[in-house]
């Protein structure tokens, strides 16, 4: 991997439902390592934005580059071709992603959460997998939890199962989506210190997120998005006490 | 959640109150106490039910033969009904129009004819096409057989019953992979598992709590559904009865012999569907909730509101 070639490269995103276009043109480049978080109010498109990414959502107009691979099709002989399933289904593998509500698998205890795709889609042995589940969910520290069902566990415990089921498949990449936003108020800084602990480990991160404090701390770049388009980005020190837009200044007095 | 309750009460002075009373339900419980009594002095004294014949043929051979027969034909057909239907299931909810709609077309026929017609029509399938063969379509045939050579009474059975039940069993999967939130696809789909591995490794386990139930349910119907194939002759338990009826013509207690049988053969079914509902359950109930779903959970169920009932 070279250190110059960016990890999330996008250049005139768009993404349309219907006649209701939700991304206008997103510019954006990710370096490796770096933690982007992006802000912005509900509906700016800031979640579809990071869907795109790894192809849940399929980009309408615009290149979407990861890891200096086109996102959902491949360039041939200056027409675009749509990759098939199975294509897609290897690039998703180094890309993690943690949802808002969790999408953990209800039948499977959290070690079997944290097993199932190294077992399915890598064909590691049981045994590994087991050994692999058991190593990251103490990471994470529920190192007491591997047999729990994940009805058993707090909200806070099952997000960080999922960033343990995610970081299972060694991705080089991690999208966070609103990761704290369905927690109860006092289970959100555990999970934050997860993350936290993820990003100083040198992961590569792009979280959607309303967690000023932790945008300002552990950010190494923050994106103010508003109604499809990029507003403003910068060092997330400067985007928050000085915004030059006055929609981030709206947006950041009411968040604040 | 119970526990949080009794240490409340262990703390707090509990509440002894004079409960309210019910006469209506004392005298309903009476009088149905009293029916319940007359129907069982009826069955008992009544000779023309002869209970010793019902015993003398409850383990005859020819009831026996028609017993392992009618459960062979229930656990094919069933197995014939579930494969298909989830074979339909996949195929209505494919983005590919033409198998969506062919297992729609599907589903609309053979829901909306009788089963009796189609068994008769399976038996005479002969007369339509007297012969079947393999070959290229619309070309030369390979392999040619005699529609009544291929076509057995066994064979018309297990496809009227199958055939029919996948229409039904398909609408059941359908409901089934519909009820798991779209979440699980996604995350499936984020950890890199292709549309198969999520179908049969997130989706169809989730979408079995949802299943099982109304499966229990198609399995008992199936097995006295079978008794329907007296019409093509095959045979079977009510089949066996009636044969022996016709010589001996005593139908009441030959009916009870298979009355009973149904009975013993669709509870222990039902045992074994709490038991597969437990198991489909796991993650979803924490040990020792009864969530008073289906099976015997379902009477512990209506037990507790019941109780409730009376603590108000």
């Amino acid at each position: 991997m070279t250190d110059d070639r960016p990890m999330v490269r996008a250049e005139g995103v768009c993404k349309s439902f219907g006649s209701h276009q939700v991304l206008r043109g997103i510019d954006l480049k990710v370096q490796p390592r770096e933690v982007m978080c992006i802000i912005g109010p509900s509906g700016s498109g800031k979640s579809t934005f990071l869907r795109c990414i790894n192809h849940l959502d399929k980009v309408s107009a615009g290149r979407l580059y990861v890891d200096g691979e086109l996102v959902g099709y491949r360039e041939h002989g200056g027409k675009l071709h749509e990759l098939r399933e199975s294509e897609v289904a290897r690039r998703r593998r180094d890309i993690g992603m943690v949802f808002q509500r969790f999408n953990l698998f209800p039948h499977r205890t959290a070690a079997e959460n944290v097993m199932e795709a190294p077992m399915a889609v890598r064909g590691d042995s049981r045994a590994d997998a087991r050994q692999q589940a058991t190593e990251l969910l103490t990471r994470v520290g529920l190192g007491d939890k591997l047999d729990s069902y994940p009805s058993a566990l707090s909200g806070g415990q099952q997000q960080r199962v999922a960033i343990a089921r995610a970081l299972a498949m060694r991705p080089k990449l991690m999208l966070f989506d609103e990761p704290t936003s369905a927690l109860d108020p006092e289970l959100v800084g555990d999970v934050l210190a997860v993350m936290r602990q993820l990003a100083e480990e040198g992961m590569t991160m792009v979280v959607v997120t309303h967690e000023m404090g932790f945008a300002r701390e552990v950010g190494d770049s923050l994106v103010f998005m508003d109604e499809g388009v990029v507003v403003e980005t910068g060092k997330p020190r400067d985007v928050i006490t000085n915004p030059a837009h006055q929609r981030t200044q709206t947006f950041l007095s009411k968040v604040l | 959640m119970s526990t949080a309750v009794d240490q409340g009460a262990d703390r707090a002075e509990s509440i002894t109150a004079v409960p309210v009373r019910h006469p209506g339900r004392w005298v309903a419980s009476l009088v149905l106490l009293v029916l319940a009594a007359m129907l069982v002095k009826a069955l008992l004294t009544n000779p023309r039910f002869n209970w010793p014949l019902v015993g003398q043929y409850l383990f005859s051979a020819p009831v026996l033969q028609g017993l392992r027969n009618t459960l062979i034909l229930t656990a094919l057909a069933m197995a014939t009904g579930i494969v298909g239907g989830l074979v339909l299931a996949v195929m209505r909810l494919s983005a590919n129009p033409i198998l969506s709609y062919v297992a729609a077309g599907y589903i609309w026929f053979f829901r909306g004819t009788p089963v009796i017609t189609q068994l008769v029509f399976w038996f005479n399938l002969g007369l339509l096409f007297p012969t079947l063969g393999l070959g290229i379509p619309f070309g030369p045939e390979f392999v040619t057989f005699t529609t009544n050579t291929l076509i057995t009474p066994f064979a018309a059975c297990l496809l009227g019953l199958g055939l029919n039940e996948a229409a039904y069993m398909a609408e059941i999967v359908r409901s089934g992979i519909n009820s798991v939130d779209t979440g699980q696809a996604e995350a499936a789909g984020a950890l890199g598992m292709s549309r198969s591995q999520t179908l049969r490794r997130i989706v169809l386990p989730q979408a079995m709590r949802v299943i099982i139930p109304p499966t229990g349910n198609e399995t008992i119907s199936m097995l006295k559904t079978t008794s329907l194939v007296v019409v093509i002759g095959y045979f079977e338990l009510q089949t066996a009865v009636q044969s022996i009826f016709s010589k001996n013509y005593q139908p009441a207690p030959l009916l009870i012999v298979a009355a009973l049988w149904y009975l013993v053969l669709t509870s222990v079914l039902s045992v074994g569907q709490m038991y597969l509902e437990r198991h489909y359950g796991r993650g979803t109930t924490r040990p020792g909730d009864d969530t008073g779903r289906g099976g015997f959970g379902g009477f512990g169920g209506r037990l507790w509101r019941t109780r409730t009932g009376d603590g108000r």
